[in-house]
């Protein structure tokens, strides 16, 4: 993950026209709601993934945009043309599958040739083109093979090669990499970043790894139960949920219910400076920015940006670099923290955060 | 893992049934096809050749022989261009109907073949239900004759009744066809008229090998609907050789003809088995 971390900060930034605009959209399976009302725009070589649940009608908004599934409602725009009356086979975007779906009768070539010689692409051109896809994914000595003789990351390569050498105005990916183990699954997602920056092709990405989406997106779109909670870069879905529920779904956090007043917010045995409006608040406080504190210093010094906070250490998980604490704060309050390994620590202990850490979420968060 | 015991148990009534119900039959068929019948009518063990010759210089043999292989053919042809498209419907389009219309194909295979044999002789014959239906919106003024009792009705007949035998297997391909593929397909721009060339007919071809396979085996061997609706000019190679065990008792001929018929079979089998490997693997 922290390469592709480094990666992300190179991102271009999006260009300001949309490319793919997602408006009002509903789909319903019988009498049963997938999407209700989704409106997203995607701007043109950007890398945008929709996160969600199972159930949470990713893979439907997806299969929408590919033009598998009729909408119920709404409309897709593909620059400035309607994109959802037209069939799949005429929309200038190509799908890489869960499954990979190669065809099992065509050698990896034909395969990769399919997507060209379908919309009649000059004869020359297609040996060239096929095999530049092929080199591109690395899979070049592998033209003539058949596709049920390759590794799963194989197919995976193939089936990428197979939707990019068609130059699509956008690729979608339905959990392309869900079928490959954990390594594999890290490496192709590198490769996968710097093969999209290289390609300079819009991805949408679909996920349910939030750790993936973090890892790999200029954006996240968070879908939950056919609705988009939030959509966000990584570092500000992360550094500023709107909900609870996309506090608790990338990453972990600490929900805080507090009562704010006179610009104090109060959780119990835990009181912070809180400017805005009064109130029962929802506060998001990840585990990362509680700090262990030298017993006793500061507590004289009433700095109310800083909150302080004693309690007793319930479980200790070592994590390498960082170790995960368990710190029952009193009144049934229980707190985890993520803090650089500070060898065992045991009972009672100081800690504290900065207020600016605790972020107002809108409640509804999952169970 | 297995104890020989327990493989050898295993293994009886596979074999069992393989020697009582087919070597042993084959093999009495084999020694029958090379004795003779003398002028006293009774079977001699004399071993010859006489009956093959017999076979391949009377032309009737060969005439009936290669009249059977074209009514096969024919039958094969119209079982597929009728079982393909149902069995494609059924598969890909039918959608909610698709149990239904499943039922409605497989129904007929219930009633009896001799029913479905005599319903078409009702149909096909002067006084029957098309020459009726003919005459009453006057586009012919008299019974059409060669409806019944022609290789034409034979043809419609085993059609008729072979058809489902076709449609099975292509629709068991058809739905193994990963649907996935097809909007793999559609996604790279294949319309869907292309999808089908291009994907669903290749990978429904074991299907459509196979369905042929019945059709022209089980209409070659048929003996029933030309004695139904054949007449004189619809007579087929299997009642040839029911006349030959029976009242022509002439059993070593009738075996050697069945034999023959056999290798014709094995071969075809033999080489839609090869044709299939060829068109799968490209």
């Amino acid at each position: 993950m922290s390469i592709a971390q480094t990666q992300e900060a190179q991102a271009r930034p999006p260009s300001p026209e949309p490319l793919l605009s997602i408006h009002e959209v509903v789909k319903r399976f019988g009498k049963r709601p997938v999407l209700r009302g989704v409106s997203l725009e995607v701007a043109s070589g950007e890398f945008l993934t929709i996160l969600g649940e199972s159930g949470s009608g990713k893979t439907t908004l997806l299969r929408l945009i590919a033009g598998f599934e009729q909408l119920d409602g709404g409309d897709i725009w593909m620059a400035g043309e309607r994109l959802d009356p037209m069939p799949p086979y005429r929309r200038p975007v190509n799908t890489v599958f869960q499954s990979y779906a190669l065809f099992p009768h065509l050698s990896v070539y034909e395969n990769v040739a399919y997507g060209l010689r379908a919309k009649s692409a000059a004869k020359t051109e297609i040996p060239e083109r096929v095999t530049q896809a092929l080199a591109m994914v690395k899979m070049g000595d592998f033209a003539q093979s058949a596709p049920a003789r390759l590794s799963g990351g194989q197919q995976q390569r193939v089936a990428l090669a197979r939707a990019l050498v068609n130059r699509p105005r956008v690729l979608l990916l339905d959990e392309p990499l869900s079928a490959l183990d954990a390594n594999l699954r890290r490496q192709m997602q590198v490769e996968l970043k710097s093969l999209q920056r290289e390609v300079g092709i819009t991805f949408i990405f679909v996920t349910h790894d939030q750790e993936e989406a973090m890892a790999l997106s200029d954006r996240i779109a968070l879908l939950r139960e056919g609705r988009l909670e939030q959509v966000a870069e990584p570092r500000e879905i992360y550094g500023h949920p709107f909900t609870a529920y996309a506090a608790q779904f990338i990453g972990q956090t600490n929900l805080l219910d507090a009562e704010v007043r006179d610009g104090i917010a109060n959780a119990g045995a835990i009181v912070w400076r809180c400017f805005g409006l009064p109130g029962k608040i929802v506060f998001s406080l990840r585990p990362e920015c509680i700090r262990l504190t030298v017993s006793g210093s500061g507590v004289d010094a009433p700095d109310v940006s800083i909150a302080r906070f004693r309690g007793r250490i319930r479980n200790q998980t070592f994590g390498g670099a960082m170790d995960l604490l368990e710190i029952d704060c009193g009144n049934s309050q229980v707190l985890r923290a993520r803090i650089p390994s500070p060898g065992p620590v045991s009972g009672e202990q100081d800690f504290e955060f900065s207020a600016k850490d605790a972020v107002r979420v809108r409640p509804g968060g999952e169970e | 893992m297995y104890s020989r015991a327990y493989k050898a148990s295993v293994a009886i009534p596979p074999v069992l049934w393989v020697t009582v119900f087919l070597l042993v039959p084959y093999a009495i068929l084999f020694c029958y096809s090379f004795w003779s019948v003398s002028s006293l009518q009774t079977i001699v063990h004399n071993w010859n050749l006489q009956n093959y010759l017999q076979l391949v210089r009377n032309p009737i043999y060969l005439t009936v022989l290669f009249r059977s292989m074209r009514i096969a053919g024919a039958v094969t042809l119209l079982a597929l261009f009728l079982g393909y498209p149902l069995a494609y419907y059924l598969s890909f389009h039918a959608a909610r109907r698709k149990e239904l219309l499943y039922q409605l194909v497989i129904i007929p295979l219930w009633a009896s073949y001799l029913v479905r044999g005599y319903a078409w002789k009702t149909i096909l014959g002067s006084d029957g239900v098309l020459n009726g239906f003919l005459q009453y919106l006057h586009i012919t003024q008299r019974p059409v004759e060669f409806f019944l009792y022609s290789p034409f009705a034979v043809v419609l007949t085993l059609t008729h009744i072979y058809t489902p035998f076709t449609f099975l297997p292509i629709y068991a391909s058809l739905e193994h066809v990963p649907r996935n593929l097809v909007e793999a397909s559609h996604d790279l721009g294949a319309s869907p008229w292309a999808t089908f060339r291009r994907v669903i007919l290749p990978l429904s071809i074991p299907g459509v090998l196979a369905g042929a396979t019945f059709a022209f085996v089980l209409t070659l061997g048929d003996f029933l609907a030309p004695l139904l609706v054949g007449g004189a000019s619809g007579i087929m190679i299997s009642n040839i050789v029911v006349s030959l065990f029976g009242a022509a008792y002439n059993w070593p001929l009738g075996a050697a003809i069945s034999l023959c018929m056999l290798l014709i079979v094995v071969g075809l089998l033999f080489a839609t088995e090869r044709l299939e490997r060829r068109l799968t693997l490209s």
